[in-house]
């Protein structure tokens, strides 16, 4: 008789992280190490010569990847590091598109004990300034059409000693620059993997907020414990499995379940470094055989606008489970994914700082389109009553997402910024800062965010470093971003924009204002739309007020305007 | 390469590379899939069409696949320029 998969009822009884532990030989005491447990373990395992990463790009190069090539290959990357003179701790940061020595540089740089900051290779010169300045990042590992943007920033960056270029060739270098070329040197078959603890630093991933700049949070190697159990549940992940994460390791999907979750289970892995392309992205699916599929609800709704007959002209399948993160998936995505595959997305909800899902539908239950599913085993959730911060009584009330700390991967801190850190948390819950209501069967439902964070295309972008942005262009007097409505992106950035004297608005002036925000933090934050007016909504003390701008572009109520100058 | 290609190709250029970037782009250059324009910028390159020759692209015409070349833009404004 086959063995039946547990359901999530079967998973929460008697559950314990514990069990994570087990299945990974870790325990209390000994070094933990996702480098070492992404390679090192998996080969010892006798999974050396399973395939562990298939790589393809735009034009159809492609590379393939064993276990034991990620062990060697992650070693030499780790030894050339520390040959260098990079010491345990430091932060060195992987600013690459999705090419293998992203994922190698990824391992290696936790297993030399570095502290590994992946940034998203679209990022402008301030953003990356921002991120490398703040965290006093060592090293630098990117390729030559991205180290414009850090040759730029040089002298506003003393602590960056090594920029270390992948594809160096035989180029010319300029200062502190240097070639590393992992398949040209000589393969380091045994490297002593620095004894990294459960509570040592490993990802610095940076993430943006109302207020100030981007905050970077940080993650500890315990982190593996519920990134690891998480994806064998939840994404289903089983040893013959072909996993695709179409999510940028520039960002916490990609690391989560772009390559700790799925290696740590031994999976295989395909990577497409191309951009978005349905017809693509099916072939690639196809021609791998892609069986589990985590993707974001702004690449499943581009698929949408492409038809289910172009689905229909690949065989597809092989394709046995679909999870998606980053934003609400509509009720519409859901219904059309039957449709078109079969079978549903499943929805996940989950953030830079928690570090792994939360809240989840499970492989076998129910799926409520639009719901968020219910919170992972030993994840306790809530939502609070906003005005008591208390957990609300009774169900369908729409209050702020909470959750109960003390998961592994919770994230330990923001980097030079724990006092922001410690105003995540009221009355004993972290405070994710979305709003949502439970319904009587126990499903999530996410109503929006409790603050002006804009979330476009499951990114994040904070308000405040578009704004301080927009400043510094000779025309603008004063700015306000906000998130405004978008079929695609769920919110796109929205920039309103008084002018200094003399300047009159034009075309030519709002797509000069937005190329200008383009290069210098990135696409995301580029305002999509920007409105030019004579002035802003500011309260007495001159305080500009984004939340009236903000329910204006999506028709809500503007709420108390008793404390505002008049306009 | 007519002069409205060209033109396209040199604002691709001249906006979308950095200025160390060597990469040779063509008219048959995948930029999209080709990762040198993404697809919130693709909402600035259609701006400057817009702009530059007077049309409206209805944004389910600006997809993605149809901004993926040069030659595939030009022949998008060549559509909209005749409607």
């Amino acid at each position: 008789m086959m063995a039946t998969t547990p359901t999530y009822e079967d998973r929460l009884k008697d559950f314990s992280w514990s069990l994570a532990e087990q299945e990974l030989g870790y325990r209390k005491g000994d070094p933990l190490n996702i480098g070492w447990h992404c390679s090192d373990r998996l080969c010892s395992l006798g999974l050396a010569g399973k395939t562990a990463l298939v790589w393809e790009d735009f034009s159809g190069a492609t590379k393939t990847y064993t276990f034991d090539d990620l062990r060697v290959l992650s070693n030499t990357f780790a030894a050339h590091l520390q040959g260098l003179g990079i010491q345990p701790g430091e932060r060195v940061c992987l600013f690459m598109d999705r090419v293998p020595e992203l994922y190698l540089g990824f391992l290696g740089g936790l297993k030399m004990g570095a502290v590994v900051q992946p940034l998203f290779s679209a990022f402008g010169a301030d953003s990356l300034w921002t991120r490398l300045d703040d965290a006093g990042t060592t090293a630098i590992v990117t390729q030559r059409k991205h180290v414009a943007k850090v040759r730029k920033l040089l002298d506003k960056l003393p602590a960056l000693r090594h920029v270390i270029l992948v594809d160096a060739g035989d180029g010319p270098l300029r200062e502190r620059e240097s070639g590393l070329d992992l398949h040209a040197l000589p393969s380091v078959e045994k490297f002593a993997v620095h004894p990294t603890g459960p509570e040592s630093p490993s990802v610095l991933h940076y993430t943006s907020g109302t207020t100030g700049q981007p905050k970077g949070a940080q993650h500890v190697h315990y982190s593996l414990i519920s990134q690891y159990l998480t994806a064998k549940w939840v994404l289903d992940l089983r040893p013959d499995d072909v996993y695709w994460c179409n999510a940028d390791p520039g960002w916490v999907t990609g690391t989560s379940y772009g390559i700790i979750g799925p290696w740590a289970n031994g999976v295989t892995q395909v990577v497409l470094d191309s951009g978005f392309n349905a017809e693509k992205w099916y072939d690639f699916m196809a021609r791998r055989g892609v069986t589990v599929w985590y993707s974001a609800p702004t690449a499943i709704r581009l698929l949408m606008r492409e038809g289910t007959d172009l689905v229909r002209k690949h065989d597809l399948s092989r394709l046995r489970h679909l999870c998606s993160v980053g934003e609400p998936l509509n009720a519409e995505a859901v219904v059309w994914s039957q449709e078109a595959f079969g079978k549903p997305f499943h929805d996940t909800y989950w953030q830079t700082e928690t570090g792994c899902m939360m809240i989840t539908n499970f492989p076998g239950m129910k799926v409520k389109p639009g719901s968020m599913g219910k919170p992972f085993p030993g994840i306790v959730a809530t939502v609070l009553d906003p005005q008591t911060n208390l957990p609300h009584e009774g169900t369908g009330r729409v209050g702020l997402i909470a959750i109960r700390p003390g998961w592994p991967s919770q994230i330990r801190g923001y980097w030079n910024n724990q006092a922001g850190y410690e105003r995540k948390f009221v009355n004993g819950w972290y405070i994710c800062g979305d709003r949502a209501s439970i319904d009587t069967d126990g499903y999530y439902w996410f109503v929006g965010r409790d603050d002006d964070v804009i979330n476009t295309g499951g990114h994040l972008v904070g308000p405040f470093e578009i704004e301080s942005a927009l400043l510094e262009h000779p025309a603008v007097a004063e700015s306000a971003a906000v998130a405004k409505p978008d079929p695609v992106n769920m919110e796109v950035v929205k920039a309103f924009v008084t002018l200094k004297p003399g300047i009159t608005p034009d075309d030519d002036l709002e797509l000069e204002i937005m190329n200008f925000i383009r290069k210098k933090l990135s696409p995301l934050a580029m305002p999509q739309e920007i409105e030019f007016t004579e002035s802003l909504p500011k309260t007495r003390s001159g305080k500009i007020v984004r939340r009236i701008l903000r329910a204006r572009e999506f028709g809500e109520p503007e709420g108390d305007l008793s404390t505002l100058m008049s306009e | 390469m007519d002069e409205r290609k060209q033109a396209i190709l040199d604002y691709v250029v001249s906006e979308y590379l950095e200025e160390d970037d060597d990469r040779t782009i063509g008219e048959d250059t995948p930029l999209i899939t080709g990762g040198i324009v993404d697809s919130f910028s693709m909402v600035s390159l259609k701006r400057f069409l817009e702009k530059k020759y007077g049309i409206q692209i209805p944004d389910a015409d600006a997809s993605p696949e149809a901004f993926d070349t040069v030659n595939r833009i030009a022949a998008l404004v060549e559509r909209f320029k005749k409607s």
